[in-house]
């Protein structure tokens, strides 16, 4: 996967859980958890999200490898078809 | 008009799902309704045909009033629809007794005569003064006490009632702005809502409609209730939760996202079999008495983005499987925050569950949902060292609080409580 479609795949699963939140601020190396304020069941959204739009499953030990934007794109990138 | 949970005092009938001369199962949504709170969905309590209906689209109503007829399948017609018939629902109907801005009929706060014309004469609104008597009737004392307090209040200098400065910070008005038509010009709840409704002028912040203040409204009437209310008392249990993390690793793995089971669904479920298993702490403190629940309906508190706080039910949580369990919850949270919540979830928690495990805090010690008679909040997991059978050794450990309602059970039964919470999240299997 192209790191262009993952970052968008990443932005459509954050906007679902946080619509009011200006994504574009957020900066590739900012703690998602902490600057969008979502909790675990937002996270399991989000990762629901992304493993069935991005064609790859997503294991509870990959979520401490997926907590900035930078870190979800890179995953997606080395993991999705 | 349905009241969906206990500070409800109207609802705006955004939309109707049904049409008339349609048939309606007991259950169906028939439509939409809009509170401070959320946006809510409305269920039939009768099965029959959409006959007329009383309120139209866009109409505030007080709590109480019929919505439409719906007319039996043997022809004659039932109650109104979605009128708290019986059963739980009456248990949880709260009569309004505030004034309500929007209905035509106008009810009014009990009061004993002397609160009455105190009131006038400090030109109070009523509606505003929590009433201390006998079954929560309005005193002349609490009168007094709401004028002190609205004369020691920050925030204007002039006079304006108690409504008035709960609604202008509700809506976002200064209450400076505001010309008064009450007595001696002093601010009156509508005319702060007349002034929210001016245009604004450009420049000027515009009054949030539904923003984190006045969703806060409804949550703080009801804590402000139980704080009054209600003699706490406060438990708390360390309990070592590493097996049971362990054993949901393994289940977990391999397993695509969307069937995964979260940890919360296993505290849900433990809380539920604990509930079942010790009386006093399921149910309502109904009219001076506990009145024990048939089912555990467990509350979920759901924080909602920008601010504010609802504590949906998950039904029959003692007789359902965790897997069921978190599929509901996932539901449920979900729903809350996009705010498609059913009314009935908001009415049916028989006791209700704070995790703020997420946030990083140790230990809740929480505020009970009136009626009911219990909350139970959950910390974070966290590795401590711990010492058993003379043993140290680190593991994964979680608090688990109990606020528990004092008139209806005590200390021992609320530490058996704690004691069949842990016992339950100890055996996962079983969950």
């Amino acid at each position: 996967m192209t790191p262009e479609k993952a970052r968008q795949l990443v932005m459509d699963a954050l906007h679902r859980v946080a619509p009011e939140i200006d994504l574009a601020a957020v900066s590739p190396g900012d703690d998602l958890r902490e600057q969008l304020d979502i909790d675990s069941m937002d996270i399991l959204n989000v990762m629901i999200d992304l493993s069935e739009k991005a064609g790859c499953n997503i294991d509870d030990e990959d979520y401490g490898n997926m907590e900035t934007l930078g870190q979800c794109v890179d995953f997606l990138v080395a993991n999705a078809p | 008009m349905p009241t969906l949970g206990a500070d409800m005092t109207k609802g705006t009938l955004i939309k109707w799902l049904v049409k008339t001369g349609e048939h309606v199962e007991r259950g169906d949504v028939i439509a939409e309704v809009e509170t401070d709170k959320a946006d809510l969905e409305i269920e039939v309590f009768e099965a029959g045909i959409v006959e007329r209906f009383l309120v139209e689209e866009g109409a505030s109503v007080p709590v109480g009033t019929p919505l439409a007829i719906i007319a039996s399948a043997t022809g004659h017609p039932a109650p109104p629809a979605a009128a708290p018939s019986a059963g739980k629902d009456r248990v949880l109907a709260e009569p309004s007794e505030r004034p309500t801005v929007a209905g035509p009929r106008r009810s009014h706060p009990r009061a004993t005569p002397t609160a009455r014309i105190l009131a006038t004469r400090l030109n109070l609104d009523l509606g505003a003064v929590p009433g201390s008597g006998v079954g929560g009737d309005i005193t002349r004392a609490d009168v007094e006490r709401a004028a002190a307090a609205s004369r020691a209040a920050p925030g204007g200098r002039g006079r304006a009632s108690p409504r008035a400065r709960r609604l202008a910070l509700e809506l976002g008005v200064s209450l400076e702005t505001v010309r008064g038509t009450g007595i001696d010009g002093a601010v009156t709840g509508d005319d702060v809502q007349s002034a929210a409704k001016r245009p604004s002028i450009p420049g000027e912040p515009v009054p949030p409609q539904k923003g984190p203040v006045a969703r806060r409204g409804p949550i703080a009437a009801l804590m402000e209730r139980s704080n009054r209310e209600i003699p706490h008392y406060y438990l708390s249990l360390d309990i070592d939760v590493s097996a049971t993390l362990e054993w949901l690793t393994g289940e977990n793995t391999g397993k695509p996202v969307a069937e995964r089971i979260l940890f919360p669904a296993l505290l849900l479920r433990a809380v539920a079999i604990a509930a079942a298993q010790v009386p006093g702490l399921n149910g309502y403190w109904q009219d001076g008495g506990f009145e024990p629940a048939a089912d555990v309906n467990v509350g979920f508190a759901i924080s909602l983005r920008g601010g504010g706080l609802v504590a949906p039910a998950l039904m029959r949580v003692d007789q359902a499987g965790v897997t069921a369990v978190m599929a509901n919850l996932r539901d449920l949270v979900t729903r809350s925050r996009s705010g498609r919540l059913k009314a009935s979830e908001l009415t049916s928690g028989t006791i209700t569950v704070t995790s703020l495990g997420d946030l990083g805090v140790d230990n809740v010690f929480g505020l009970i949902f009136p009626p009911q008679v219990a909350l139970v909040g959950f910390g974070r997991v966290r590795e401590r060292p711990w010492a058993e059978s003379g043993m140290l050794a680190v593991r994964r450990v979680i608090t688990a609080t109990l606020a528990a309602d004092h008139r209806a059970s005590d200390g021992h039964r609320g530490g058996l409580f704690l004691a069949a919470v842990e016992h339950a999240l100890k055996e996962p299997t079983t969950l």
